[in-house]
């Protein structure tokens, strides 16, 4: 049962080879896009690698580059071919070739695919990636001083900034740690006494956020201190004002700006893989095209070109057969092997 | 006796006229950029138009984005002479138009050389502007609620975090201005009073400075209030220790981000006028060679290719008695007018 059965008179096989020949040119620039969104994206994700507990993200990224770069090789080969298509003396050299460069080709477009799948996949990983780092980020933000933790302020007051977010879920998360370092309070103070000793670890805890959470938009100066004492600021009410540091917490922002990213970058890879796709498929059509022409005398003659000679399956059998065989096999030698061990070992035993 | 000349054969001119159809479609480029970084600086200005108090001048971008469209296009008509010019039927209909052409681009030149002289020396009047529209800007903070100033407060908040500044020369200027608006001070509050009572204008003074004066570098949490009083802060002293708030005046870093901007603009103009230059000198060899061919059927015959027909004094000494000639034929009608009147 042949898969996707064509009839191609000489003209159409000249008009698929050379089409075939711009379609790959582009596949190739393709290719190449494919990898600089890959890099893009690594490049993305390692600016806030300090946020995140783990690199499980970065397979995206990773998987794009491979293909991008495996694409250039497959699209560079797809063009060749076709330019040796239509010589009639010069195509049987790309024979024992064909086989496993379609059996690779196919394999790595296939990963493409999975890219894109792996890219909505993996929200719920980054999220939670994300929601510890966070909360690292947020405890050790008072630590300037500490080896491997001095920059962790400034990375924190900047991702704030520039995602215009505050905390973790939202600016709560503030009220629950220490962000003011211990070198900066004056433990003679009553009031720094009686806030350390309200609360079981002894940490000096404040109803108010940092400086980089305050919203440039809003009209009144920044209230960044004292947030739910209505009493401390001139016509402030903190549950009906609209407060003027941002509402918004850093994790849903971030969440929003990969997945966005990630978004748009999948939609430009599922086309290239449409684009891919139809250049194996030209490539399969010419070279079955082609193989009825080789050793005729007249190469003009009219032939049939066909995606796959038997069925689906029958052909993924076929692909795997060998495989399995080399795996069958080795088991079979072993068991042939142990047994005549276990009689060698047997027969001295009763003497 | 022409000036420079030089002997060409096939070869040579075939030579000649690629290279300098690839130099074309280069300075095609070259005008594309400059196309689009006037652009880019037109942009740039009306974003911080009301740090510049609204009356900046926008001539350099809008004179670049019109040299640009400019070089694209002669440079086109160049590069499209230049692929016609090794056919001797093509290139007969672009010969009677070439010397109008090279006229054309030494004006060009001369106004690329006009623009690049005003990228440099227009940066004066950007920092003149600048410097009042800084100080405007930071008086008009406060009015969040005044129509047409509304957005005053969060220009300038986000200036002072992008470019890492604060105030006009330094953060003191926010001391002399009341930035906190008066819907949000408690003039029953005794404090309140005291600081209004105690400058002429009644202005809430204080020695304190926006949040978006701070620091995200600085170790320690933002000290934005009480900025000269040791005092209200544990182990503070604010002569000797680091402020945690930027101390580069927002005047200075606005204008040394707008001068590169132009100084490179500027750079670039002069390299697209050595460009265009040397377009013109291939264009002229080119044509010579191609108009003096001795066997004009015979395309393998050698030829010479001049930059002036004649020497450089002579061709100037022409250009002057074409002017005065044509001075004289004015004279010559007034005196026929005279005449005639009579």
């Amino acid at each position: 049962m042949v898969v996707m059965k064509m009839k191609f008179p000489f003209e159409k096989r000249v008009k698929l080879a050379q089409g075939l020949w711009l379609l790959s040119w582009c596949a190739t620039v393709a290719g190449a896009t494919t990898f600089t969104l890959g890099c893009i994206l690594k490049t993305e994700l390692r600016r806030r690698a300090e946020v995140m507990d783990n690199q499980d993200i970065h397979i995206v990224p990773n998987t794009l580059m491979i293909v991008g770069l495996a694409s250039l090789g497959i699209n560079y080969f797809a063009s060749k071919i076709c330019q040796d298509a239509l010589d009639a003396g010069r195509f049987p050299r790309w024979k024992n070739f064909l086989k496993p460069y379609f059996a690779i080709s196919c394999f790595f477009t296939v990963l493409m695919l999975l890219a894109v799948i792996m890219s909505y996949a993996m929200k719920g990983s980054l999220e939670s990636s994300l929601k510890v780092g966070l909360r690292n980020g947020i405890r050790f933000y008072k630590d300037t001083d500490t080896p491997g933790r001095c920059f962790q302020k400034q990375n924190i007051d900047r991702l704030q900034m520039e995602f215009q977010c505050c905390g973790n879920n939202d600016f709560r998360d503030w009220f629950e740690v220490q962000w003011i370092s211990n070198r900066y309070l004056d433990f003679s103070s009553k009031e720094v006494k009686d806030r350390i000793k309200s609360n079981v670890d002894g940490r000096y805890l404040l109803d108010g956020v940092p400086f980089s959470c305050c919203n440039p938009s809003s009209p009144r100066p920044c209230i960044q201190y004292q947030l739910t004492n209505n009493s401390a600021h001139y016509n402030y009410d903190y549950q009906t004002e609209e407060l003027n540091i941002y509402l918004r917490g850093c994790r849903e922002a971030l969440v929003n700006y990969y997945m966005g990213l990630m978004n748009t970058i999948g939609a430009g890879v599922l086309s290239i893989f449409l684009l891919q796709g139809s250049v194996l498929v030209s490539l399969r059509l010419l070279q079955t095209a082609m193989e009825a022409v080789a050793g005729k005398e007249n190469t003009e003659i009219e032939t049939e070109g066909y995606l796959l000679e038997k069925g689906v399956k029958d052909t993924i059998m076929e692909y795997l057969d060998p495989v399995l065989k080399f795996l069958l096999l080795k088991n079979q030698v072993e068991e042939g092997t142990a047994a005549a061990t276990s009689t060698t070992a047997a027969t001295p035993a009763p003497t | 006796m022409p000036f420079m000349p030089v002997k060409f054969n096939l070869q040579k001119r075939v030579k000649l006229a690629q290279g300098l159809w690839m130099l074309y479609w280069f300075s095609v480029i070259a005008g594309i950029l400059i196309f689009s970084l006037g652009i880019f600086f037109k942009i740039e200005l009306r974003k911080r138009s009301e740090m510049m108090d609204d009356n900046e001048s926008h001539l350099v971008p809008n004179l670049l984005i019109l040299a640009g469209m400019l070089a694209c296009g002669f440079n086109a008509f160049g590069g499209k002479v230049c692929h016609d010019s090794l056919d001797p039927m093509k290139f007969s209909k672009w010969k009677p138009m070439l010397k109008t052409y090279l006229q054309l681009c030494c004006g060009f030149n001369i106004l690329l050389v006009l623009v690049s002289l005003l990228c440099f020396l227009m940066q004066f009047s950007v920092y003149l502007t600048l410097a009042e529209g800084l100080s405007y800007a930071i008086r008009f903070y406060k009015d969040t609620d005044t129509p047409g100033r509304c957005f005053m407060k969060r220009t300038l908040d986000m200036t002072q975090i992008e470019f890492r500044c604060c105030g006009n020369n330094n953060f003191r200027d926010w001391f002399e201005v009341q930035w906190i608006s008066n819907r949000y001070l408690d003039m029953s509050n005794d404090v309140v009073k005291d600081r209004v009572l105690s400058n002429v204008e009644g202005k809430y003074l204080m020695d304190s400075v926006p949040f978006s004066c701070c620091n995200p570098g600085s170790p320690r949490p933002c000290i934005q209030h009480h900025l000269t009083n040791n005092s209200a802060h544990y182990d503070y002293d604010h002569r000797t220790e680091e402020l945690n708030i930027w101390t580069r005046g927002c005047r200075e870093a606005l204008f040394s981000y707008y001068s590169s901007l132009m100084s490179s603009i500027g750079v670039l103009v002069l390299f697209t006028i050595v460009l265009e230059s040397v377009d013109m000198a291939g264009l002229k060899y080119l044509s010579t060679a191609l108009e003096t061919m001795s066997e004009p059927d015979n395309p393998e015959c050698e030829s010479e290719g001049w930059l002036l027909e004649k020497g450089v004094k002579e061709t100037f000494s022409d250009l002057l008695t074409k002017l005065k000639t044509l001075g004289r034929t004015n004279q010559v009608e007034g005196g026929d007018a005279p005449e005639a009147n009579t």
